[in-house]
């Protein structure tokens, strides 16, 4: 008997896209370009995360249409958001036949105390965390993929560096802890202690865990490869650069060879000025999108 | 016995620990230099739009398929399969372009109809394989020379040619290393 939805099949799609960039288009013809440049799937949406900043107002899910346009287009996965919590929207997305859906800060949240009960689902999910309890408590949930949070739209990697490194130090420190300690240890971090254990064995997360927010350069992609990501998640900075087909492969590139600094200068030239960017001192509380969610 | 392990994207740390497992030295191939004294290739599961590309990008294309050609043993899982194939249904050119197969693409759906089942593999035993099927391929024709080693619900998923071998699916997500350990009986005949 053949069983769809299962753990192993849903984690194993996440394995697939390892060591790929993911990036965010809003429409066909920038979802070609993201093919052709060799990303490995791409985020579905209405408008990418530095125009959704500049938007404001309530962030949802994007039209129908535009996800289908985008999976008429390409052969490769195609991601969408919805929004935290929205039980709808991820099963519209679902029912729309998406390959992964992303439960995202992005979007404003539709529900401020509980995510989505992502075991209740066939399609897979990924979600952000900026350590390793809230990691857990979403592969709890279900997740089957997890990203950094970042602060998305920024173009400032700031925020991915801090979650990528506390993620891989919390790691590290289970890893090395004695059994005795890891009850206390899922207490602290707020996450259940059968997934510690699991951490503890593994000495990684038991999912696929890839960079996400902020990453605007080929240089920016390969420090978050450098850091521990299984691949990364590019949003506006390569369709808000000058050149996005140039850039979109030298991102791709970057990350297939992410300690190869020669060959990363080499992509780096000559690639026209990145998205402008945003320092994170400059962003009011409310501003923040890494802090929705819990 | 020193097995290359294409390492462009995809899932290939899990394929470099079951073959490290079975006792095989290992060595990711991301550049022509890495393919230097290897015995046998494995082309991981992944993305075979993004392999393909980074296969040419790297000039890796001609030397692997030369490698093929003289009768190092190449096993493709999934992406691997696409990539290895002489003939893609609705794709203008082949990759690697070793085996005489014609494979269709993400035959079984989306994600959402990616599936598990237990798959009957004669040429490794009675016992029936746990099989991971996502987004996966399959091949619509084989040559001559071709030797099915399973099929799914009337679809050949699995396959032989000499010294190549390719899989819809995926057994390095799974438990079971018999099918990577009849690839090593594979490259230890060559030697």
């Amino acid at each position: 008997m053949a069983k769809t939805g299962t753990e192993v099949v849903k984690r194993g799609m996440a394995e697939m896209q390892k060591g790929g960039v993911i990036m965010d288009v809003v429409n066909a013809e920038q979802a070609k370009i993201a093919e052709a440049a060799g990303a490995v799937a791409v985020m579905a949406l209405e408008r990418v995360p530095s125009d959704i900043r500049a938007a404001g107002g309530v962030a949802r899910m994007a039209d129908p249409t535009i996800v289908e346009e985008v999976m008429n287009a390409v052969s490769i996965p195609v991601m969408a958001k919805c929004r935290i919590g929205h039980i709808v929207e991820a099963r519209v997305l679902e029912a729309l036949g998406v390959d992964y859906i992303d439960e995202s800060e992005v979007l404003t949240p539709a529900d401020d105390k509980f995510h989505l009960n992502k075991k209740a689902f066939t399609v897979p999910f990924v979600c952000g965390a900026r350590d390793l309890g809230e990691a857990l408590r979403r592969i709890a949930e279900g997740a089957s993929m997890i990203r950094t949070k970042g602060e998305p739209g920024t173009g400032n990697i700031v925020e991915a560096v801090k979650h990528q490194r506390m993620m891989q130090a919390q790691i590290r420190k289970i890893q090395n802890m004695s059994e005795d300690e890891l009850v206390a240890e899922a207490k602290n971090l707020g996450a259940p202690y059968e997934l510690v254990y699991e951490v503890h064995k593994l000495g990684k997360l038991p999912v696929v865990n890839f960079a996400a927010g902020g990453v605007a350069t080929p240089a920016d992609a390969a420090l978050m490869m450098e850091l521990g990501s299984d691949g990364v998640f590019v949003g506006s900075g390569i369709f808000k650069s000058e050149n996005p087909e140039k850039y979109a492969r030298a991102i791709v590139q970057a990350t297939t060879h992410y300690k190869d600094y020669e060959l990363i200068a080499e992509l780096s030239k000559g690639l026209g000025p990145a998205m402008k960017g945003i320092d994170l001192n400059t962003l009011r509380d409310e501003e923040r999108m890494a802090t929705r969610g819990w | 016995m020193k097995i290359g392990v294409l390492a462009l994207q995809g899932a290939f740390q899990e394929h470099q620990e079951m073959l490290e497992q079975l006792g095989a030295e290992t060595v990711l191939v991301k550049k022509p230099e890495h393919l230097e004294g290897i015995d046998g290739l494995v082309v991981p599961g992944g993305e075979s739009t993004t392999m393909g590309k980074l296969l040419r990008e790297y000039n890796l294309l001609d030397p692997i398929r030369a490698m093929g050609q003289q009768g190092m043993p190449v096993f493709g899982t999934c992406a691997g399969m696409i990539v290895m194939a002489k003939a893609i249904q609705g794709a203008d050119e082949p990759h690697l372009a070793l085996m005489d197969v014609e494979v269709n693409r993400n035959s079984f759906g989306r994600q959402i109809n990616s599936f598990e089942t237990d798959l009957d593999i004669p040429a490794i035993g009675d016992e029936p394989f746990p099989a991971v099927f996502i987004r996966a391929p399959h091949i619509t024709r084989v040559g001559d020379n071709v030797k099915v080693l399973s099929t799914y619900e009337d679809r050949v998923v699995a396959a032989q040619q000499g010294n190549l071998l390719a899989l819809s699916f995926h057994p390095e997500l799974t438990g079971d290393n018999r099918i990577h350990k009849y690839f090593l009986s594979l490259v230890e005949e060559q030697k």
